[in-house]
């Protein structure tokens, strides 16, 4: 408290302390605590090594196609087709998991019934099963002789397994504790006061929600959308069981990249993989810019 | 008493409309829950029990048999080799990450955090393509590393950096937000009083982050047990050799060896049910304690 008063106060300026610190940059305020230079250059080698340096080198890898090289390397249709079974897919699965996460949020936090916690915990599984195990998983559950893939081919015709609609399942449940876990805390903390207000105006019920609840949970329900939507870009192992891994048809952009490796394309799959970084990121950014209007637009 | 039964009254019946008008109707409510249990039962709860089933299809025996093989040993041994050092890895990383960004102010430190962040956004194929662009044989570092006779890519180093990249933010994410909101008052008053800096981290900091410590560290152990993508790219595959578990799930079912690719699975499957049952745990007992540990 001290040192947090005294940093405070020179910060502040009273006079000449502030005409002295002006010119130089503070770099950090100062406190009694030790160990600050040793934990931030631990924290910034081991980023680098880890993850800043390896990242770079693949930009720098696909840079060396140049630039008409990169754009042929990743327009060609076999790679093209692969974004859009990626991108796509993944999309209609984040837009399911918006409606169903958003469903399973609002039954844990509004509703009680027996086994609750339970259920609350097994949103998770997801997280916790390997992502090869879930593949295949899904992929027996799902194929023509599979408890699933049987009565779903004989009742509706429906093909699962080995079709995109495979993929957008595996998307579906690597993603949905996302939304889940998104909106369940918002969803908690609303406040009540407000529901009653509209009530006691005459709203009824479906008014309440449409213009009360859910411009409140908008927000979140968009971050859960996008964290369901970057993660099924990029997800591998859940998907290549259940895919059948068509060029064209159910080859999504992970296992392009990994077909890339195995042919020792070393530049051809660093371009595919930065492309792949660089659509994610503006999405992601185009979601936080949404979101950021969005929040704007709530608050009073 | 009167007086007390003439408030309780209107009160009574007042509550009643509002209620009615704060909660949908029972039908609703039913078909509401039922459908997020119908929705959650077959995306979640059918997979899980289709593994174990699968895996005893042919009886415990062939379960057991394929379990033993030497290739299935030797997969189980090194999902544990790679988890042994990966983790602590990060653990350490995790708490000199949290120590400087929880307890100074410094310029910068959003960016870091996001930067910390970073690889939970990059597919797990693209964590194990950098370093094979790095290490492998027409990689940067590629032709210096075959003259040093040092094999990263294909071999136990390559396994073990991309699991440390994909399970890098797990620890420091759990502990950053927890820190943040205890401060530093607890650590500051022991400085004063005169203990050293390692004293005060271990017999400050340390008992107030324990719990929060062990959550990161269970979901960093899950996913770097777990860890498929990654792996994949710079394994190589060779059976026995650099084939963690789930590698050797992939192998199996690819070979249509069903049964054996199962009960390979429904360890891992175990692994992950334990994680859950754990986690929960940390969640209903310590919840207070681990801050804004919400994914």
């Amino acid at each position: 408290m001290v040192a947090a008063a005294d940093s405070d106060s020179t910060l502040a300026g009273k006079g000449g302390a502030v005409t002295v610190r002006a010119p130089v940059p503070l770099f950090r305020k100062p406190s009694v605590l030790p160990g600050f230079g040793l934990t931030l250059g631990f924290t910034l080698s081991y980023l680098s090594c880890i993850v800043l340096v390896p990242l770079a080198a693949l930009i720098v890898r696909s840079s060396g196609l140049g630039w008409s090289g990169f754009w042929s390397a990743v327009t060609t249709p076999r790679v093209l087709a692969a974004f859009e079974v990626s991108f796509g897919l993944s999309f209609a699965a984040a837009l399911t998991n918006a409606l169903f996460g958003f469903l399973v949020a609002w039954v844990l936090v509004r509703y009680d019934f027996p086994g609750k916690r339970l259920v609350d915990a097994l949103v998770d599984l997801p997280f916790a099963l390997p992502t090869a195990v879930a593949g295949i998983a899904l992929s027996a559950l799902y194929a023509p002789n599979g408890w699933l893939g049987k009565p779903l081919n004989e009742l509706f015709g429906l093909k699962v397994a080995f079709t995109p609609l495979g993929i957008a399942i595996a998307l579906t449940f690597i993603g949905l504790p996302f939304v889940v876990r998104t909106v369940q805390p918002i969803l908690q903390d609303l406040p009540p006061e407000e529901e009653e207000a509209a009530a006691s105006l005459g709203a009824s019920r479906l008014q309440t929600f449409r213009s009360v609840i859910l411009p409140a949970i908008l927000p979140a329900l968009v971050t859960g959308f996008a964290l369901s939507f970057a993660r099924g870009v990029g997800e591998y192992g859940s998907v290549i069981f259940i895919a059948g891994n068509m060029p064209g048809l159910t080859e999504i952009l992970p296992l392009l990249i990994v077909i890339k490796l195995e042919q020792y394309d070393y530049a051809g799959a660093a371009a595919v993989g930065t492309a792949m970084l660089a659509v994610s990121f503006v999405m992601l950014l185009i979601l936080n810019l949404l979101q950021h209007w969005m929040r704007s637009r709530h608050a009073r | 008493m009167p007086a007390d039964a003439s408030i309780a009254a209107p009160a009574s019946i007042r509550v009643q409309p509002a209620r009615a008008a704060l909660t949908e109707p029972a039908w609703v409510r039913v078909a509401l829950i039922a459908g997020a249990l119908l929705f959650l039962a077959l995306f979640l709860l059918l997979p899980l029990v289709a593994v174990f089933v699968e895996a005893l299809r042919r009886g415990f025996g062939a379960y057991w048999t394929a379990l033993i093989e030497p290739d299935a040993v030797a997969a189980i041994q090194l999902t544990l080799i790679v988890a042994a050092i990966s983790v602590p890895a990060n653990l350490l990383f995790g708490i000199a990450a949290s120590w400087c960004v929880a307890k100074f102010d410094f310029r910068g430190k959003n960016l870091l955090i996001t930067l910390i962040d970073l690889p939970f956004s990059v597919s797990p194929v693209i964590s194990g393509l950098i370093y094979v662009l790095l290490f492998g044989m027409n990689g940067l570092f590629g032709t210096y590393l075959r003259d040093m006779g040092v094999q990263i890519i294909f071999a136990v180093p390559g396994l073990v950096l991309a699991t440390i990249f994909v399970t890098f933010p797990f620890v420091a994410r759990e502990l950053i937000p927890l820190m943040q909101e205890q401060g530093s008052d607890e650590e500051e008053a022991a400085l004063v009083l005169g203990a050293s800096g390692w004293q005060t981290f271990w017999r400050v900091t340390i008992p107030n982050i324990k719990w929060g410590l062990l959550y990161g560290v269970l979901l960093c152990n899950a996913r770097a047990m777990g860890e498929f993508g990654a792996v994949s790219v710079v394994s190589g595959h060779i059976r026995g050799e650099t084939n963690t578990m789930p590698l050797h799930v992939e192998i199996l079912y690819n070979e249509y060896n069903f049964v054996a690719a199962f009960a390979v699975a429904s360890l891992l499957a175990m692994l992950a049910l334990v994680t859950l049952v754990v986690k929960t745990a940390l969640e209903w007992r310590f919840g207070d304690e681990l801050a804004a540990s919400r994914h």
